[in-house]
C-alpha cells in the first residue's frame, strides 16, 4: 500500500492573521465613512448625499471588480513581455487564492498570512484609491458617468500601477522603488487623476467660494481617516511585529506634525488658525508618511509632516487660485502633492535603523532618490494619459457632466431623488 | 414713498437673481428658505422605494425694501434672474411700506432704507 502524504504547507501565523484582518477593516473605515464625511462636509448641503453615495458605491463596486479580475490583474503572476506591467487572469474569481499561506508575497515572506487575507487587505486599497478622486469632480459629475469612470479607472490605471510597484513581477518593484503603503500607487496615482478630471470637467457653475456646509462632518471624517490609516500603514508590513509598531508611530507623528504645521501656516497667512486647516494638515501628513512608514524614524516623520503641510498649502491656496482649475475638495492638492513629496522623502530619509536593507539619500544612498523619482515620474505620466483617455471616452459615450439646471438644483435631488436635510418635518 | 417687495423664487435661481439685483444696484435684501405650495410638481423624492407624500416645495423668499424710484428696476431684475418659463418660477408681491427705521442711528423713512 502506498502511503499518502499531505503536501507540507507553511503553517498560518495566528497573530499576524488576526492583526491583518483588523487592518483590512480599518482601511475600509477610511473610505466609508471616513473619506465620505471628510469630503461630504465640504460640499454644499444639496450635494452631500452624492458624495456619500459615491463613496459607498466605490466601496461596493471596486470590491466586486477586485475579486473577479482586479486582484489577479494587480497581483497575479504576469505573462511574457507584459509581466512587468500587469498580472494575468490566473487568479480571476480568486481561483487558487485560498486559506493557505500564499507563496507569493510582496514583502515579508515570513508573515505567513493566508492568501485570502492579503487579497482582502489589498481590496480596501483598491477601493479607497478611486474614491479619493471624488474630491476633484464633486458637485458636478453625472452618477452614471461616475460609475463607468470608476470601473475603467480601477482596471486600467489602478491595477497596472499596483502591479508595477508592488507585485514581485513589477518592473518598478524590481528597480527597487520603495512604496511601503501606497504613496505612489494610491496617492500620486489618484491625485494626478484628480487633477486631470478637474481640468477636463471644468469649473463648477457657481465656483466662487461657498462655505463648507458642515465642517463637523469634515473633522469626524479626518479623525476616522487618521484612525483607519493605522491599518493602512502599520498593516502594510503584513505582520504584527516591530516594523508595524514603527510604522504606527511614525504615521501618528507625521499626521500630528502636519496638523500643527498647517494650523501655523493659517495663522501666519490668514491671521487665524482654522479647524479645517488643522484637519487638512493631518490628512496631508498621513498621505506623505504613507510611502515612508516602513523606512523612516521619528525624526524623518517630523520633517515629512512639517514639509508636507507647507507644499500642500502652497498648492491649495496659491497655485490652484493662480491656474484656476477647480479641484473642488483638493484631491490633487493634498493627495497628489502630498504623495509626491512623501515618495521623494522616502528616498531622502529612509534609514537603515528601521530596515537595514533600505537607505535613502541622507544615509549614503543617493541612488534611492533616483529610483523614487523614476517611480513617481512614471506614475504621473501613466495616470495622466490613461485618465484623460478614460475621461474622454466616457464623456463621448454618456457625458460626464450634469446639466446646468441639475447642478443648480443639486446632485442629491437631481441624481438620487433624495435629500439629506428636511426643512420642516 | 417706499415699497416692500416680496419675491418667491426657485432655489436654483437665487444666484442669478442676486447678480441681477446687484447689477441694478439693489444691494440690500433678506433671504430665507421657505416651503410653498404652487401649481408645479417638483422632482419626486423616493425613500427605500416609497415616494414622499409631502407636496410642499422648497422655495426662496426674498424681501427687499426700496424707495419708489427703485421698484421697477428691482422687479425687472428679479424677473430676469428667476424666469425660466416653466411652471414654478414664482411670484413677486409689491406692498406699500409705512415706515423704515435704521436701528443704529434712529434715522427714519427714505434715508433709512438704503
Amino acid at each position: 500500500m502506498e502511503t499518502v502524504v499531505a503536501a507540507v504547507t507553511p503553517y498560518v501565523d495566528f497573530g499576524n492573521t488576526a492583526w491583518m484582518l483588523m487592518c483590512a477593516a480599518l482601511v475600509l473605515l477610511m473610505t466609508a465613512p471616513g473619506l465620505g464625511l471628510f469630503y461630504g462636509g465640504l460640499v454644499k448641503r444639496k450635494n452631500i448625499l452624492s458624495i456619500l453615495m459615491q463613496s459607498m458605491v466605490t466601496l461596493a463596486l471596486v470590491s466586486v471588480i477586485w475579486v473577479t479580475v482586479g486582484y489577479s490583474l494587480a497581483f497575479g503572476p504576469g505573462h511574457g513581455a507584459l509581466a512587468g506591467f500587469i498580472g494575468g487572469l490566473d487568479w480571476a474569481f480568486l481561483k487558487n487564492v485560498g486559506m493557505d499561506v500564499s507563496p507569493y508575497y510582496i514583502s515579508q515572506a515570513n508573515a505567513r498570512i493566508p492568501h485570502l487575507v492579503f487579497m482582502i487587505f489589498q481590496c480596501m486599497f483598491a477601493v479607497i484609491t478611486p474614491a479619493l478622486i471624488i474630491g476633484a469632480f464633486a458637485e458636478r459629475m453625472k452618477f452614471s458617468a461616475f460609475v463607468l469612470f470608476t470601473i475603467a479607472w480601477s482596471l486600467l490605471v489602478y491595477a497596472p500601477i499596483a502591479h508595477m510597484v508592488w507585485s514581485a513581477d513589477g518592473w518598478l518593484f524590481k528597480l527597487g522603488a520603495l512604496d511601503f503603503a501606497g504613496g505612489t500607487v494610491v496617492h500620486v496615482n489618484a491625485g494626478i487623476a484628480a487633477l486631470v478630471v478637474a481640468i477636463m470637467i471644468g469649473r463648477r457653475k457657481d465656483s466662487k467660494i461657498a462655505p463648507p456646509h458642515n465642517l463637523v462632518f469634515t473633522m469626524v471624517g479626518a479623525a476616522l481617516l487618521w484612525f483607519g490609516w493605522f491599518g493602512f500603514n502599520a498593516g502594510s508590513g503584513l505582520a504584527a511585529d516591530g516594523l508595524a509598531a514603527s510604522a504606527f508611530v511614525v504615521t501618528h507623528i507625521a499626521a500630528a506634525m502636519a496638523a500643527l504645521a498647517w494650523g501655523a501656516l493659517d495663522w501666519l497667512f490668514h491671521r487665524k488658525p482654522t479647524m479645517f486647516g488643522v484637519a487638512t494638515g493631518a490628512v496631508a501628513g498621513l498621505v506623505a508618511i504613507t510611502p515612508a512608514a516602513g523606512f523612516v524614524d521619528v525624526t524623518g516623520a517630523l520633517i515629512i509632516g512639517a514639509v508636507v503641510s507647507l507644499v500642500c498649502y502652497v498648492f491649495v491656496v496659491f497655485v490652484k487660485g493662480f491656474f484656476k482649475y477647480d479641484d473642488a475638495l483638493d484631491a490633487f492638492g493634498v493627495h497628489g502633492i502630498g504623495g509626491i513629496w512623501g515618495a521623494i522623502a522616502t528616498g531622502l530619509f529612509a534609514t537603515p535603523v528601521i530596515q537595514s536593507a533600505y537607505k535613502g539619500f541622507f544615509f549614503g544612498n543617493p541612488d534611492q532618490l533616483k529610483v523614487q523619482l523614476i517611480a513617481v515620474g512614471f506614475t504621473i505620466v501613466y495616470s495622466f494619459i490613461l485618465t484623460a483617455v478614460i475621461y474622454k471616452v466616457v464623456d463621448l459615450v454618456i457625458g460626464m457632466r450634469v446639466s446646468e439646471k441639475e447642478e443648480a438644483i443639486g446632485l442629491d435631488v437631481s441624481q438620487h431623488n433624495e435629500r439629506a436635510y428636511t426643512l420642516l418635518e | 414713498m417706499m415699497k416692500y417687495i416680496i419675491a418667491i423664487i426657485q432655489p436654483h435661481r437665487l444666484e442669478e437673481v442676486k447678480q441681477a439685483l446687484y447689477d441694478a444696484e439693489v444691494n440690500l435684501m433678506t433671504v430665507s428658505e421657505v416651503l410653498g405650495h404652487g401649481r408645479q410638481m417638483g422632482i419626486a423624492e423616493y425613500y427605500r422605494g416609497n415616494k414622499e407624500s409631502g407636496n410642499l416645495l422648497r422655495k426662496i423668499k426674498l424681501e427687499i425694501a426700496v424707495n419708489d424710484a427703485f421698484v421697477e428696476a428691482t422687479v425687472k431684475a428679479i424677473v430676469s434672474g428667476a424666469q425660466t418659463g416653466e411652471v414654478g418660477d414664482g411670484k413677486i408681491f409689491v406692498l406699500d411700506l409705512e415706515a423704515t427705521i435704521r436701528i443704529r442711528t434712529g434715522e427714519k423713512g427714505s434715508k433709512a432704507i438704503g
